[in-house]
């Protein structure tokens, strides 16, 4: 497919008075995981909610798969992570799997595959006949991915995936959504944590709901001539706040 | 397939959460219960009446089995009287003027006192009339024995003069003549019927019963509007909450970020819940036929017919309302505000009593319609075409909240 997974053109969204996105350009090709990184409150949510077609744009326009957002049916092509853990807690994970892939419209015999390898994919093949009530928090949040992986998505939208995550499974889910990658699907990951950006192939910074930065890792941090992303990121937020008061 | 998905989920969460299940089926056979012995005993009511200074003809038919009548020696402000003795009416007598003071802390009360006066005054009344007529009877008795009398002498008299008349006739061989007398004297002889006192109608009574028998009790008349009102109150109940649940945790949006439509959700809920109505109805029914024995007049299909549309109603209610809530405590705000004062339309009271503006309020209430159609079917065996407005009713306001619902859910998700 030669076509981009995600295409936003400058993208504009306020709530009343607010403000929240100002003119957000995104691109994301099949196959990369696309960081998008920002305080709480930047806007990245609702830039997700939009590309998701759960908000519609104030300005610009959204398209994923080539198809203008929202769209009802596009949406069994992207797998979805809420920041919050949307999960029914009088059900077990594999209740939970099955009732999203049944909503999916995931066929019986692939469902059944399906659970298997994404129970497997964040460790939780062992606890999937509890109540999600007995879960701790992170096996909430692992849950949550295997839901979002649950159709085999082109397309994966993860908001905040490894927040609660302890760091051996963290290397253990980053390395399979690099695994993902090279079938060729895209990620679009929101994080706070910077060592979880240095591994995104394409990073945007937002703050304020204004794209401060777009570019690969290496390519931000020579530009802003510092050794991390994190301070590129302070390097740049305070720039931001420097041209503003110019005004 | 997502519709039955949202509906197998649905059951799953409802069999899991026991509490809420026996709250649904066991919480109404509990109060049926309670309203069964509360309704079924014939308790009598007995108002206190006090009295002073009355004549003992008038207490004596004053007195019921509903009027305690209790004679005061001392004498004070009727007030004073009822306060002390905690009267419900304290009655004085000034000639042959009675006066009554009623305590009107229980209008029950105070109109069994007042027809307890009524019925004594009547009856005091017919007493005397009785009485009067006894006397004049006796007096008319006498002047129709003595004018018997007159007339018994007055035949002989005749009779003798015509036997004589008869015999000279018979001595002068006059025939044609002995004939005729013998005839006038028959005619004399014959006795007299005497004229009968006509004699006043006896009337008694058979009662005969259209719907149901003379051992109908308010239990009877309450239940198909309790049977309605139950599954109206939990399915609004639960549905409200559990919607609300799906929206606070997040996983309303969730769902709302898979391709379902907004339809296959509110239907999924409307299937789901309402397998638990038709249960909990068949539950409460069966019940109430097998161990109070309240006779069903109507078909039972019809009960549940009504009961499932009652149930639809009530669940796109609460998922309407609960948009309206943002915790569970709010949704229960809407209580008294939007299911209570349903009771009151629901026939205990008779609507077309009320006053017009009353009226026009009960049309807006679902149970309104719902409650009729329940009673008309358990106790008058009304048909599915008698009841058909109120069904299709209550059809309206379902499509009219599930449309709305699916609308409003577009705040959570753009198409």
């Amino acid at each position: 497919m030669s076509q981009n997974y995600v295409e936003a053109r400058q993208v504009s969204k306020r709530f009343g008075q607010h403000q929240v996105l100002n003119q957000i350009d995104l691109t994301l090709p099949a196959g990369m995981i696309y960081g998008l990184i920002g305080p709480s409150g930047a806007g990245k949510t609702t830039l997700i909610k939009n590309i998701l077609g759960m908000e519609a744009v104030d300005g610009g326009t959204v398209q994923v798969m080539g198809v203008t957002m929202p769209n009802r049916p596009v949406m069994a092509k992207i797998g979805y992570m809420a920041q919050s853990d949307a999960l029914y807690e009088t059900l077990t994970g594999r209740e939970n799997l099955t009732f999203f892939g049944q909503l999916m419209s995931v066929p019986k015999a692939k469902l059944q595959q399906m659970i298997a390898y994404t129970a497997r994919l964040v460790n939780l093949t062992t606890q999937l006949d509890q109540r999600v009530s007995g879960y701790s928090g992170g096996m909430k949040r692992r849950l949550s991915l295997a839901i979002a992986l649950i159709q085999d998505p082109p397309l994966l939208v993860l908001d905040e995936p490894t927040v609660g995550i302890d760091p051996e499974l963290r290397q253990q889910i980053w390395a399979e959504l690099n695994k993902l990658k090279a079938t060729g699907k895209s990620m679009l990951v929101t994080t706070h944590v910077m060592d979880e950006a240095e591994r995104c192939d394409y990073l945007m910074l937002i703050r304020h709901g204004v794209a401060l930065a777009q570019g690969t890792p290496t390519e931000l941090k020579r530009r802003y001539q510092v050794e991390t992303i994190e301070q590129v990121f302070l390097k740049a937020g305070r720039l931001q706040d420097a041209n503003n008061g110019n005004y | 397939m997502r519709t039955m998905a949202i509906i197998k989920r649905v059951l799953t969460q409802m069999i899991r959460d026991k509490r809420t299940l026996a709250l649904m089926f066991l919480a109404p056979l509990l109060i049926m219960t309670l309203m069964y012995f509360l309704f079924q005993s014939n308790t009598t009511q007995v108002a206190s009446l006090g009295t002073h200074n009355v004549d003992q003809q008038v207490l004596k038919n004053i007195r019921t089995r509903h009027v305690k009548v209790e004679k005061y020696a001392t004498a004070a402000p009727a007030k004073t009287m009822i306060k002390r003795h905690d009267l419900d009416g304290y009655l004085t007598q000034k000639g042959s003027t009675l006066t009554v003071t009623y305590a009107n802390s229980n209008p029950t009360n105070t109109s069994l006192i007042k027809a307890a006066l009524q019925s004594g005054l009547v009856k005091l009344k017919m007493k005397s009339l009785v009485a009067v007529t006894k006397t004049q009877k006796r007096a008319l008795t006498r002047q129709q024995a003595a004018l018997a009398k007159v007339t018994q002498q007055r035949v002989q008299e005749k009779t003798a003069r015509l036997k004589t008349a008869i015999a000279q006739a018979k001595a002068s061989g006059d025939t044609a003549t002995v004939t005729r007398l013998q005839q006038r004297l028959r005619q004399v002889t014959q006795p007299a019927t005497p004229a009968k006192a006509q004699q006043p109608t006896k009337y008694t009574t058979t009662a005969d019963y259209v719907y149901g028998d003379n051992n109908a009790t308010f239990f009877e008349n309450f239940l198909p509007v309790f049977l309605g009102f139950f599954v109206f109150f939990f399915v609004f109940l639960i549905s409200g909450i559990s919607l609300l649940n799906e929206r606070t945790t997040g996983t309303l949006s969730r769902l709302l970020a898979t391709p379902i439509r907004r339809g296959e959700i509110i239907c999924g809920y409307l299937v789901g819940y309402g397998i638990f109505a038709v249960i909990q109805t068949v539950i409460t029914v069966l019940f109430s036929t097998l161990v109070f024995h309240i006779q069903l007049v109507g078909s039972i299909w019809l009960v549940f017919l009504i009961n499932l549309l009652l149930a639809l109603v009530a669940l796109t209610l609460g998922i309407f309302i609960s948009t309206f809530a943002n915790s569970e405590f709010q949704m229960i705000q809407f209580i008294p505000l939007i299911v209570v004062p349903q009771i009151f339309f629901a026939g205990l009271i008779p609507v077309a009593g009320m006053a017009p503006w009353l009226q026009v309020v009960a049309h807006v209430m679902p149970l309104y319609y719902g409650a009729n159609a329940l009673t008309d079917v358990m106790t008058k065996g009304a048909s599915l075409s008698e009841i058909s407005i109120n069904l299709l009713i209550l059809v309206g306001f379902m499509v009219a909240l599930t449309i709305l619902n699916i609308v409003g859910m577009k705040r959570y998700r753009k198409v």
